[in-house]
């Protein structure tokens, strides 16, 4: 199972070229090499073709947010005549309040979940990968159980729940969850890693006389760095991404998280606005994306190994 | 290796413990337990509480106001003879069995395109990976809407060849397509997933079938496909139960009511409509339960029909 784990995920693909003999072509054959890179100039072309294809509408909606209105409707290509700012000073002040409040909202939100993500999953990482103790199978499977498990069969409940605690329009049902693990998911990836670190690093600490809390804290945590970061950055762009849970419990506009800022713009629009309701859906995808670009080793190698979304 | 698999190793090996489980069984009980709080309470009061709470609430009648009334199967009965909700099981069915094949058929082929050590393959991971990040969110349901509109992108850009495209999300008949085509633009993360299993097939078997003369097209079918089987087999798993679930697209895209006519109304959209619009919290639980169910059987379905068609090479 830990396998995977110290196989380079599709992460470190570079030195891979290289290596394998298979994407080799036996060098004396000419004919056979010129197919071949006709080959790979097709493969190319696909490549280009479907990526093209793909990223496209996010760059025309880039460019159609700096466009004024009309053009959204008139103009397919991606040149850009003039520079029209006013779309997003315009989409900024749309809403009850100006678009960055909803943006700190979400930020409260997202840190909580880090925060409670990281301490409760590793905490439960910890006992099932190291700790031996009874119920440990039972729980085990539970806990992976309910990474498949559909949040609609909860969701009623859970809203009866922190409704009558009087936590509707506010951030506490989407952050306490996080600090309660249900992120289940993390746990696994978390387990999944602690199990490729040596025992004997704990066994060296216990001989020194460390108990749980010294080894978790000062061995397994230090050297679990990488999953933690994948941890944090998945929930970052999962919980800045959350429609539905902020749908659901935050109907007060002060209390408002980017999602369903952007759906009460989208409602609230006339014909005319896309403009700044493209120019604000970027604002929103901006963080994501920044994330994507300087956490996209983690990201992979997260995915790979664990086969997330 | 995947959640999935850990469970089905855990199914296959019962047995009794070892000695030295037995052994080493309860002498870390306290820390463990202690490491497992609140993942515990976390299991308690968010998870398993609230599961036979909503099981309770699918056999009553609920509005948040009054008490809740038990009213036996009636719910359940309600949902027979409910055409809204058919229809959205309809809708939801075409949706997964549609958008998941071709999901990960795309996400396939280009995983394969880029496996045999491409140039530039860590620019085109990013650039297919990208959407997979961005797609659960309202911003790109929102473009959706956009592009797919009478005047949108696409139309703008069939024009330009002569061609007046219908108005694909307010027609009922393209509706669904377009969100499908939505769910199909995120096939990136199962393609890294593809990748990743492709790395793992040893060499010297498309080597050895090289020797014995066999062609690409062989290869793929009797050594590529084989040992990927268990990785098609665990993203198939995993994207139903994701798609069974998706609400925000359909949600944005339709604003909120389903439409048109009903075409997207998702089996999660009009579990929210009853439960969180109309307060109907007794049925929407038993619809929740409904679609637990469902996704149980197909996992079930899949797990079953895995025997058949997943190799393992262990």
């Amino acid at each position: 199972m830990t396998k995977l784990q110290t196989l380079p995920a599709a992460g470190d693909s570079a030195d891979k070229t290289a290596k394998s003999p298979r994407r080799r072509e036996s060098p004396g054959n000419l004919a056979f090499s010129r197919s071949a890179r006709i080959k790979g100039l097709i493969k190319h072309a696909i490549l280009i073709l479907v990526g093209g294809v793909m990223i496209y509408p996010l760059l025309w909606m880039v460019v159609s947010s700096l466009r004024p209105n009309d053009l959204i409707f008139r103009e397919p290509g991606l040149w850009l005549d003039s520079l029209e700012m006013s779309n997003y000073t315009d989409g900024w002040s749309a809403l009850t309040h100006p678009f960055g409040h909803y943006m700190i909202n979400s930020a409260i939100v997202v840190l909580g979940s880090i925060v409670g993500n990281l301490i409760s999953c590793s905490m439960a990482a910890y006992a099932f990968a190291r700790l031996q103790f009874s119920g440990k199978k039972l729980f085990f499977g539970i806990m992976l159980l309910t990474i498949m498990l559909p949040f609609h069969v909860v969701i009623v409940p859970q809203y009866i729940l922190f409704s009558q605690i009087g936590w509707v329009n506010t951030f506490w049902p989407l952050i306490v969850p996080k600090l309660l693990a249900t992120d289940a998911f993390f746990v696994f990836l978390m387990v999944q890693f602690i199990r490729g670190i040596p025992k004997d690093l704990d066994e060296a600490a216990r001989i020194d006389g460390a108990g749980h809390p010294r080894i978790f804290l000062r061995v397994i945590l230090p050297l679990m760095v990488p999953a933690l970061a994948t941890t944090t950055i998945f929930t970052f762009i999962w919980t800045w991404n959350d429609f539905f849970g902020a749908l659901i419990y935050l109907t007060d506009p002060d209390m408002f998280t980017v999602p369903v800022a952007l759906r009460a713009f989208v409602d609230s629009q006339s014909a005319t606005s896309w403009g700044s309701l493209f120019a604000m859906s970027i604002v929103s995808l901006f963080p994501v994306f920044l994330v994507f670009l300087f956490g996209q080793r983690f990201l992979i190698k997260g995915i790979a190994t664990t086969g997330i979304k | 290796m995947s959640a999935i698999g850990e469970l089905s190793t855990m199914t296959r090996r019962k047995g009794p413990m070892t000695k030295e489980e037995k052994k080493a069984n309860g002498r870390d009980n306290k820390a463990a337990y202690i490491f497992l709080l609140p993942w515990l309470v976390g299991l308690v009061v968010i998870t398993v509480g609230p599961m036979l709470m909503s099981l309770y609430l699918s056999f009553t009648d609920y509005n948040l106001l009054q008490p809740p009334e038990w009213v036996g199967l009636d719910n359940f009965v309600r949902m027979f003879g409910d055409a809204r909700l058919h229809n959205s099981l309809r809708v939801t069915f075409t949706y997964v069995l549609v958008g998941v094949p071709l999901q990960l058929a795309v996400a396939l082929l280009i995983a394969l395109v880029l496996d045999k050590g491409l140039r530039g393959l860590p620019f085109y991971r990013s650039i297919f990976y990208l959407p997979s990040l961005l797609g659960g969110s309202v911003a790109v349901a929102i473009l959706w809407k956009q592009i797919f509109g009478t005047t949108g992108l696409v139309n703008q850009v069939l024009a330009m060849i002569g061609i007046e495209g219908p108005g694909w999300i307010s027609d009922p008949n393209t509706a669904l397509g377009s969100i499908i085509l939505l769910h199909v633009w995120t096939f990136g993360s199962p393609m890294i997933i593809f990748l990743a299993g492709l790395r793992q097939i040893p060499n010297m078997y498309y080597e050895a079938a090289k020797v014995d003369g066999a062609t690409t097209i062989q290869q793929f079918w009797r050594i590529t496909l084989p040992m990927l089987s268990p990785i098609i087999f665990f993203n198939l798993v995993l994207q139903i139960i994701g798609s069974f679930q998706s609400f925000t697209q359909a949600f944005i895209v339709s604003g909120g009511n389903g439409g048109p006519s009903d075409s997207t109304m998702f089996f999660t959209l009009y579990l929210y409509q009853k439960g969180f619009g109309q307060f109907d919290m007794g049925y929407a639980s038993a619809m929740a339960w409904f679609l637990l169910v469902i996704i149980g059987v197909f996992t079930a379905i899949n797990f079953i029909a895995s025997k058949y068609w997943v190799f393992y090479d262990d």
